[in-house]
């Protein structure tokens, strides 16, 4: 494996009892790169994501890890957590939490830790809700939460399941550029996301799926590819006709 | 009110439960946030279930009643984790087999030794005289473990709590925590057992954890506030009990049952005014 490969996906697949979600996947993470990983509902984005994350193996082919690569060093934003919704959590108990991996045995939290927890609140803007719990906080708030978190484990890689999900559209603005400035720092990102046009400016490699991968490689191949094409037609055009033709009537 | 305090502590075998009974409630309130949170609050009813089959072997085989209690039950704890994690027999179904199971092996075993007898009433409901000295150091040692133990694992235990899978994706062996926490509950159970119960044993768990929610917001308060209500509440408990020469465990259980009512109408009554204002 090149000294420079993160993760290498060789024929991968993953059936759940009912069905096939993922067929014959390959594909390499180099260090530095940022992944997007796009397909329809239901095309086994998020089963990929807990197959490279090790919550779940895969039923044949392999997934290796280079660069010394090891689980402590990486962050993740489930699509859907499994923490309860009743939880009595504060937000800065949560956010702290991410740092948890990377202590190893040390039971206690330094001020360092907590230099970092206070960090990504700020960088998340959601300092002013740090004593507030988690549970009593908005759909957009727990999100904040759970990326800052994620933020907080993450040392060399960070896996994002639909991280723009119920976030405002300044926030998501905001956490783009968030993105590009941990890549910045070295940070390799893997991003699920079904907002294809702001993903394409922000990442490097594209990976669509469909069970199977039917299209791996650079953003600009894929935008060139007769799959991208498809996949890139800006959906409202119609509508947009419909608009200024009823404009035209008007005048 | 003290001189009642002060004659009630005359006797000795009521100062060993009280001391056996503060520690067994400190411990189970701090093992109950998490295991309520992990909505596996039966299990504590389940452990205390094969705990009474246990009492039944030993007393059948005369043995120590802990010495037998306490492998099984650990082991019974273990098992339970196992099956309801890797199998298609989920948590609640795996205990409640467990826990009949457990039950009828006691009472036929009872019935073929001993025979029905104030014994088996007493592991049921609970007896204050149970405790000898050896139970005093045995759970005084337990009970430094397992605060030990939990202070030193609280953030651990806290994040796998409030999130399993990231917290096994981001590397930390939540499967170790989770043997952990059913660990010390097992030895809390068993510990617990015989004052408060087979049958109610598990209370101490759940109320002390579920009447800390009802006003704390943060994992710690939740964990303090059930914590000292935990111990306030077993000490109000026997005190009533030797007043009023009711069952130890099923006094300590009603005192529980209060303090939780007061707290859901202090609950309610926090919203109101919030929304009034
Ligand atoms: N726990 C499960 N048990 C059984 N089948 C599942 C489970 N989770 C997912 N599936 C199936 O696996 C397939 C892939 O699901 P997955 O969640 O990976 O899709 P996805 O690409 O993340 O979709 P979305 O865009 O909606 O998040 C789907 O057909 C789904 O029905
Ligand atoms: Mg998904």
């Amino acid at each position: 494996m090149p000294i420079n490969t993160l993760i290498r996906c060789r024929d991968v697949s993953y059936s759940y009892e009912s069905a096939a979600a993922l067929r014959g996947v390959s594909f390499d993470v180099n260090v530095g790169d940022a992944l997007c990983v796009v397909g329809e509902n239901g095309s086994g984005k998020s089963t990929l994501m807990t197959l490279l994350l090790g919550l779940k193996a895969p039923q044949s082919g392999s997934i290796e890890y280079g660069g010394g690569l090891r689980a402590n060093q990486i962050g993740y934003l489930p699509q859907q957590t499994a923490a309860q919704k009743d939880f009595p959590a504060s937000v800065r108990e949560v956010v702290l939490s991410g740092r948890l991996s990377a202590r190893g045995l040390r039971p206690f939290y330094t001020r360092e830790d907590r230099a970092s927890a206070d960090r990504h609140m700020e960088r998340l803007g959601i300092t002013h809700l740090a004593n507030r719990c988690y549970r009593e906080l908005s759909g957009g708030q727990q999100q904040r939460t759970l990326l800052a978190r994620a933020l907080c484990a993450t040392q060399s890689l960070l896996l994002l399941d639909e991280p723009v999900a119920g976030l405002d559209p300044l926030a998501t603005n905001d956490l783009y550029q968030l993105i590009d400035s941990i890549r910045q720092e070295g940070v390799t990102i893997i991003m699920v996301s079904h907002d294809i046009q702001s993903s394409i400016r922000h990442a490097t490699n594209i990976l669509h799926l469909h069970c199977e991968p039917i299209f791996f490689g650079t953003v600009d191949q894929y935008i060139a590819s007769p799959v991208g094409q498809r996949f890139l037609i800006p959906v409202p055009v119609c509508a947009a006709d419909g608009a200024q033709l009823a404009v035209h009537a008007v005048q | 009110m003290f001189a009642t305090l002060i004659e009630m502590f005359s006797y000795s075998f009521l100062v060993r439960a009280v001391v056996v009974g503060l520690l067994v409630s400190l411990c189970a309130a701090l093992l109950g946030v998490s295991l309520v949170l992990k909505r596996y609050s039966m299990i504590g009813d389940g452990l205390s279930h094969v705990g009474f089959g246990s009492l039944a072997i030993a007393t059948a085989i005369h043995a120590a009643p802990l010495a037998v209690s306490i492998p099984i039950v650990v082991v019974a704890a273990f098992l339970l984790l196992r099956i309801s994690a890797s199998s298609k027999i989920k948590g609640d179904a795996a205990i409640a087999l467990l826990s009949t199971s457990a039950l009828a092996i006691g009472v036929v075993i009872i019935s073929m030794t001993t025979g029905m007898n104030t014994d088996v009433c007493n592991y049921l409901f609970g007896s204050i005289l149970a405790m000898n000295r050896s139970d005093v150091y045995l759970s005084v040692a337990l009970a430094a473990v397992v605060l030990t133990l939990f202070v030193l694992f609280y953030h651990k235990i806290l994040a796998v709590t409030f999130d399993e899978s990231f917290a096994r994706a981001t590397g930390v062996p939540a499967g170790a925590y989770n043997m952990l926490i059913a660990m010390l509950t097992a030895l809390t159970i068993t510990l617990g057992m015989r004052m408060m119960g087979a049958l109610l044993i598990s209370s101490l768990i759940v109320f002390p954890a579920l009447t800390g929610m009802r006003l704390c917001k943060s994992f710690k308060s939740v964990t303090i506030c059930a914590a000292i209500t935990s111990a306030a509440c077993f000490f109000l408990g026997v005190v009533g009990s030797y007043l009023y020469a009711t069952p130890t465990g099923a006094s300590v259980v009603l005192v529980n049952i209060a303090l939780f009512v007061i707290f859901c109408g202090i609950s309610v009554y926090q919203t109101k005014r919030r929304a009034m204002a």
